[in-house]
């Protein structure tokens, strides 16, 4: 039943305010404060922002790992308690259980709602849509970085979830695998049209995939820019476009890794 | 290379000992050579004493052990579950642990009598406390990631524990297993050795009674060739695949 009640938004997932602090030994560190920003259903959105910005932290405060000190998280008007199904995560390192082949991974969220040849199933059309149909058996350890980042999105595809979260995904992989695997997402985005939060902090790489991306800017954490990237898929690296973009947030980003040098550095001096 | 490096060397060995008896002249009652030895073993193995110790030494071996075992890692669970429990129980097991298992005979002895019940007690101490530590540490050295991945899978509770806690752990269990039967074999040895037979303890303490030295230097051997053949091939083989295949190798 995905009818719409009338009155309802159209907001999807919904930021009001939300504030993260951190207290240790009575010092209150504040590592986000008042986000508010909107997701629409199906969009592709980027959290760019330099280290220690606060982007992984509001990421898994959508996954429900996280509390917000202040504010709330809504989807499609519930606010996020706890973690659920209907939001898959992928994070950095891939996170499959050693203990389990490849198929037994991506039927893991699966046990609970339906039987073991279904689950098999919908595993393996997942193993497909990442093109390790001829892993099944194998055991993690067998594949490499980037087969076993697409091991996880299937997992986290598997549950069908209707907001995929991605927390620096493809940050611990060289260069060719990562633009081989933005190809496929992009793909797997275009063919599902789920919708997608990406953590990174390469601007490159939201700026190739993403609809929007929030610019984030840190100690403490707040949306910077929230730009919208109009430019037709695939995305080629040199057109003007791309460019001029890229430049533009480099710029934003720059301002915002010198206070953080600055502060460091006053920091060590002290 | 390295088995043809271990076959001269343990040949050498056994050259060295044979001539170095022969030359000496030292009596058979006090250091016998090899050939002596070898013979007694043979004897032993033909009129069946020596097969009858193996099976009732691996009997209460295995039923210790896997008491043991099962105990220590259900204590293990629970120490790293519960703090409280772990800052009390937790002390007491480590002050346990260091008590050698054999101490515990005289109490075993008189609670049980000098018979089965007491060996196997003692090795049950022996395998207990060090599972109860590896299985505490396993648990407690999950990765975080592991438990979050699976919590964004609708994991908790019961289930999280069952299929990722406890599997995640394996490679510490394992560790703690193979301790757990180099402490079950010790102190099945000093068990049998004090109390009662058949066993190979046993028959050691009886061939020293009668002056027996090459049947006392053959069940010595058996001893030592059991000991290291199961830690070598079974415990460390399961140990390298476990750790291989949890990802943990360093290279």
């Amino acid at each position: 039943m995905n009818y719409k009640k009338r009155g309802e938004s159209d907001m999807f997932l919904e930021f009001k305010n939300v504030t993260k602090e951190y207290t240790n030994q009575n010092i209150v560190n504040t590592v986000l404060t008042d986000i508010n920003v909107t997701v629409n259903e199906g969009e592709f959105v980027s959290i760019l922002g330099p280290s220690g910005c606060g982007k992984s932290t509001l990421l898994s405060m959508v996954a429900g790992l996280n509390k917000a000190t202040n504010g709330e998280i809504l989807l499609q008007g519930k606010p996020i308690t706890k973690p659920g199904k209907e939001r898959g995560m992928v994070f950095q390192q891939a996170a499959l259980f050693p203990w389990l082949t490849v198929e037994e991974n991506v039927m893991f969220p699966l046990h609970e709602e339906m039987s073991k040849k279904e689950a098999k199933e919908r595993a393996q059309y997942y193993l497909k849509m990442v093109q390790l149909s001829n892993y099944l058996r194998h055991s993690p350890h067998e594949l490499s970085g980037g087969m076993q980042q697409r091991v996880a999105i299937a997992r986290a595809l598997a549950m069908d979830p209707t907001v995929l979260l991605m927390d620096e995904p493809f940050g611990a992989l060289d260069e060719q695998t990562r633009s081989r695997l933005h190809g496929e997402l992009e793909k797997i985005w275009l063919d599902t049209k789920k919708t997608i939060l990406f953590v990174t902090h390469s601007i490159q790489e939201s700026i190739k995939l993403s609809d929007r991306i929030l610019v984030m800017g840190t100690r403490p954490g707040i949306i910077l820019e929230d730009i919208k990237v109009d430019i037709p898929r695939p995305r080629k690296q040199s057109r003007d476009e791309i460019v001029e973009l890229e430049s533009r947030i480099s710029n934003l980003l720059e301002k915002e890794i010198d206070k953080v040098v600055k502060e460091e550095l006053a920091y060590a001096h002290s | 290379m390295p088995t043809v490096k271990r076959i001269i060397f343990f040949a050498s060995l056994l050259i060295i000992w044979e001539v170095a008896v022969k030359l000496s002249g030292v009596s058979v009652a006090v250091m016998p050579a090899p050939t002596d030895v070898f013979g007694a073993l043979f004897r032993g193995f033909a009129d069946l004493t020596l097969v009858f110790d193996l099976i009732a030494s691996f009997r209460r071996l295995f039923i210790g052990m896997i008491l043991g075992v099962i105990i220590g890692a259900a204590l293990g669970v629970v120490l790293a579950k519960y703090k409280t429990a772990d800052e009390t129980l937790g002390t007491l097991v480590l002050a346990l642990q260091s008590v050698p298992s054999i101490v515990w005979l005289p109490i075993a002895i008189m609670w049980f009598g000098l018979n089965e019940t007491s060996v196997i007690f003692i090795i049950i101490l022996g395998a207990t406390f060090v599972m109860t530590i590896n299985m505490r540490m396993g648990i407690k050295n999950v990765s975080p990631l592991y438990i979050r991945a699976a919590q964004t899978m609708g994991s908790k509770g019961m289930d999280l524990f069952r299929r990722v806690i406890f599997p995640a752990s394996i490679p510490y269990a394992v560790t703690g297993l193979k301790l757990a039967w180099a402490f079950s074999w010790r102190a099945l040895m000093a068990g049998e050795l004090l109390s009662t037979g058949p066993g190979l303890g046993y028959t050691l303490r009886f061939a020293s009674d009668f002056g027996d030295m090459a049947l006392v230097i053959g069940v010595m051997i058996i001893i030592g060739t059991v000991g290291s053949v199961m830690d070598l091939f079974v415990f460390q083989r399961i140990e390298k695949n476990v750790i291989r295949r949890w990802g943990l190798e360093t290279e």
